[in-house]
């Protein structure tokens, strides 16, 4: 069974939480706050104002580059304020309120349930299609997934990769996905097949999934899915990670950045766009919900939601049986990737995949000790880094040290500080030193311009 | 013992004939600087923070010497005398500028900021930045991890455990702007420095509405405009619901610090004005040399 080359850890996966918990339907929320910015790259311009009535459906956020994302009305009703909230991390940021009034669609979106399979459309059509639908990648990234189909010329793409890993610990909405959806998400494959003119994808799904590599196995032979294969992959982390995929599957490296996947004839998409895609081009329903995991030992319930963009983070908690007593931890994904939420009133984004509840217990970090140079982190590193160094490096403020150790490479999955055995904060200093880096080449690569 | 003699003859003569293919080489490539570096650079007080713009004391030594105008190159830890001096003894016109001290522009202490949320990453300012707002609600307050305390190369800077803030010790404080490149939420501010350590601010830098301020620090801007409208010389102004004195406009009136419903005017090593100020007297002569800050509560 394939696997990537290098690193990786087995954290516990703890899938049991929600993994048998079917997809409900979440209610329609009476107020959303829309974020302008649910994308990598530069925000969306709000083209709506205090007292506009909208559609469930309506454009409300113009894309203002290439590397942008239109958004759209999660539902219908009157816009109150275009104004800064609070986010998650609780920095404010552009957002649009919406008070629902009824549930009134655009009349271009299709909501009949029915799967339409026939896709006549160009490729250039189809990512036409994805751009005004505003789609981003839905495993946490948030990259416009348009912007990854325009293979750019003298490119060619050899295979398309579908991400059905979800190796973050606590997740399931890609395997509910893959469960329950497995048609539309077939579909969106074929569609992303047209798109990246490709005659193979790859749906990557590890081998702690044995119930979805079968299903969609079934479905392929049902239904005659040409070109669609299911590998199943082992279990390690963070074989989700886009580079590790890539590897796992076609055995070969990206090169460093600025390289992209498609330098070794790759385009990769989570499971969770690839629905998405199939709505946007054959019901013409923009991006406005999407699956999401509540789960966590410490909360009452835990589910499964579709539920719509811009509803309220704390909303959603109280569904599944409230915040927990005493000290917790909540988290915009998983605990290995996700970015941990200090405002509740934060609303649902495009990249969020689930939100994971975590006590104070089950949250907290061991004492932080020396390094006692075991190396652990240099094995553990998926990208072949030395974590230990890198980080040594971004404390002591070495930049030009970093850079040459390629501390961009890190792709920030944390397996060093989760395998250090000295608790040492590893990521969070690599980070910076990250952060900094590429400020440094960017500033280098605009004087160099002048 | 014949041996010993040879190894004794041998090894000497060697060393006497190396010496002076030494010293000939030396002589033939030999660097001539000016002398007069060294004395710059013993005249400097050679603590090589960076502060002046260059890698340390004799690289702005060395620009001191060769540069014909310099005018611009200023020693902010060494000061007005120290510049003039050198700039007697290489004949040339010194930089003029007046003293200058880092203000610590954040008064949210933990009583008036309290804690929302607990974090226990890395403890460094940089590294909180990175992740989300902070322990408090607000984005532009201190952190209080110290990035500033550790690039302080003359131990001015240091964290009172009581407040949660960091305090300079003006006394200390050359003004080389380590913790102003240091600080991620931009804090400090070199300001001018006026005669005994006196000094006049606003210590927020919160840019939000007045309405969000008060929500998570009761001793913010609200960017009410009081203080603005109060000042008679025009060295408060209002910007992004934030007001900022301007020390150089400044006459250390003190009116504004009593119009400021918030406390966010914070005065050092002086009185405050009488509540109804009739004739301001001269508070100079009972000010103590400590560093006292004087956070305006609204009486």
């Amino acid at each position: 069974m394939r696997t990537f080359p290098i690193g990786g850890i087995h954290p516990s996966d703890n899938k049991e939480w929600s993994k048998d918990k079917a997809i409900e339907v979440l209610g329609l929320p009476d107020e959303v706050k829309v974020t302008m910015i649910q994308h990598i790259g530069a925000p969306s311009t709000p083209i709506v104002a205090k007292g506009d009535k909208v559609l469930t459906g309506q454009l409300i956020g113009q894309a203002t580059g290439f590397v942008s994302a239109n958004i759209h009305a999660p539902i219908s009703g009157t816009v109150t304020s275009v104004d800064a909230y609070p986010n998650g991390q609780g920095q404010r940021r552009i957002m649009v309120v919406i008070k629902r009034e009824g549930d009134e669609w655009m009349e271009d979106i299709d909501r009949t349930p029915e799967l339409k399979r026939e896709c006549e459309l160009t490729s250039e059509e189809i990512i036409a299609k994805v751009r005004n639908a505003g789609i981003v990648g839905l495993g946490g990234a948030q990259f416009p997934t348009h912007v990854k189909l325009s293979v750019p010329d003298g490119q060619k793409a050899e295979v398309l990769i579908i991400n059905g890993v979800e190796c973050e610990p606590y997740l399931t909405s890609d395997y509910r996905n893959m469960l329950e959806r497995a048609e539309m998400l077939l579909t969106g494959v074929e569609i992303l097949m047209r798109a990246v003119k490709v005659e193979r994808a790859v749906i990557g799904v590890e081998n702690n999934k044995p119930d979805a590599i079968a299903h969609l196995r079934d479905i392929i032979a049902r239904d005659n899915y040409a070109g669609i294969e299911v590998m199943p992959l082992k279990l390690r982390y963070p074989q989700g990670g886009e580079k590790q995929l890539i590897a796992a599957v076609t055995g070969r490296q990206v090169a460093p950045p600025p390289a992209l996947p498609i330098s070794v004839g790759a385009v990769v998409c989570n499971v969770s766009t690839a629905i998405a895609v199939y709505e946007a081009v054959q019901k013409n329903k923009p991006l406005i919900e999407r699956v999401v995991t509540i789960t966590g030992k410490a909360l009452g319930s835990t589910h499964n939601f579709l539920a719509r963009m811009g509803t309220c983070v704390g909303d959603i908690i109280n569904l599944a049986g409230g915040l927990p007593e005493g000290d917790v931890k909540l988290l915009n994904g998983g605990p290995m990737m996700g970015r941990s939420v200090v405002d509740i009133t934060a609303p649902l984004i495009k990249g969020c995949s689930g939100i994971t509840v975590l006590s104070g217990a089950e949250a907290a970090r061991g004492k932080e000790m020396a390094c006692i140079k075991c190396g652990k982190c240099v094995a553990a590193c998926p990208m072949g880094l030395e974590p230990y160094l890198l980080s040594k490096l971004a404390k002591l403020q070495k930049w030009d040290m970093a850079e040459e150790h390629n501390t961009i490479d890190c792709i920030e999955c944390g397996c060093c500080s989760y395998t250090c055995p000295s608790y040492v904060p590893l990521l969070d200093y690599i980070r910076i030193g990250k952060q900094t880096v590429m400020t440094n080449i960017r500033a280098r690569a605009n004087a160099n311009k002048k | 013992m014949n041996s010993l003699v040879l190894t004794v003859l041998t090894l000497g003569v060697l060393g006497v004939l190396l010496a002076v293919i030494l010293y000939f080489v030396a002589q033939k490539f030999k660097v001539e600087e000016d002398p007069r570096i060294d004395e710059v650079e013993k005249m400097l007080p050679g603590a090589n923070c960076g502060g002046c713009g260059f890698a340390g004391c004799r690289a702005m030594s060395e620009a001191l010497v060769t540069r014909d105008n310099i005018g611009a190159l200023f020693c902010p830890v060494a000061g007005g005398e120290v510049m003039k001096s050198i700039a007697g003894y290489l004949g040339k016109a010194a930089a003029e500028k007046s003293p200058m001290v880092a203000t610590m522009r954040c008064g949210g202490t933990c009583q008036k900021r309290p804690k929302v949320n607990h974090y226990d990453g890395a403890l460094n300012c940089a590294v909180v930045n990175t992740f989300y707002v902070g322990e408090s609600g607000c984005a532009f307050g201190c952190i209080g991890y110290g990035d500033c305390v550790h690039a302080c190369k003359f131990g001015a800077l240091s964290i009172n455990e009581e407040t949660g803030l960091v305090e300079v010790d003006p006394d200390k404080c050359t003004a080389c702007g380590a913790c102003v490149k240091a600080c991620p939420k931009g804090l400090f501010e070199l300001r001018k420095k006026w005669p005994k350590n006196r000094a006049i601010f606003v210590a927020c830098r919160s840019k939000n509405r007045g309405a969000v301020v008060s929500k998570v620090c009761k001793a913010g801007c609200i960017g009410c405009g009081k203080c603005e409208k109060v000042c008679a010389f025009g060295a408060i102004t209002i910007d992004n619901h934030l007001a900022y004195i301007d020390p150089e406009k400044c006459k250390l009136c003190r009116k504004c610090v009593n119009e400021c419903p918030t406390g966010a005017i914070h005065i050092v090593n002086m009185e405050r004005l009488p509540k109804e100020p009739k004739a301001p007297k001269a508070p100079a002569t009972e000010v103590k040399s400590e560093v006292k800050v004087e956070t305006a509560n609204k009486e």
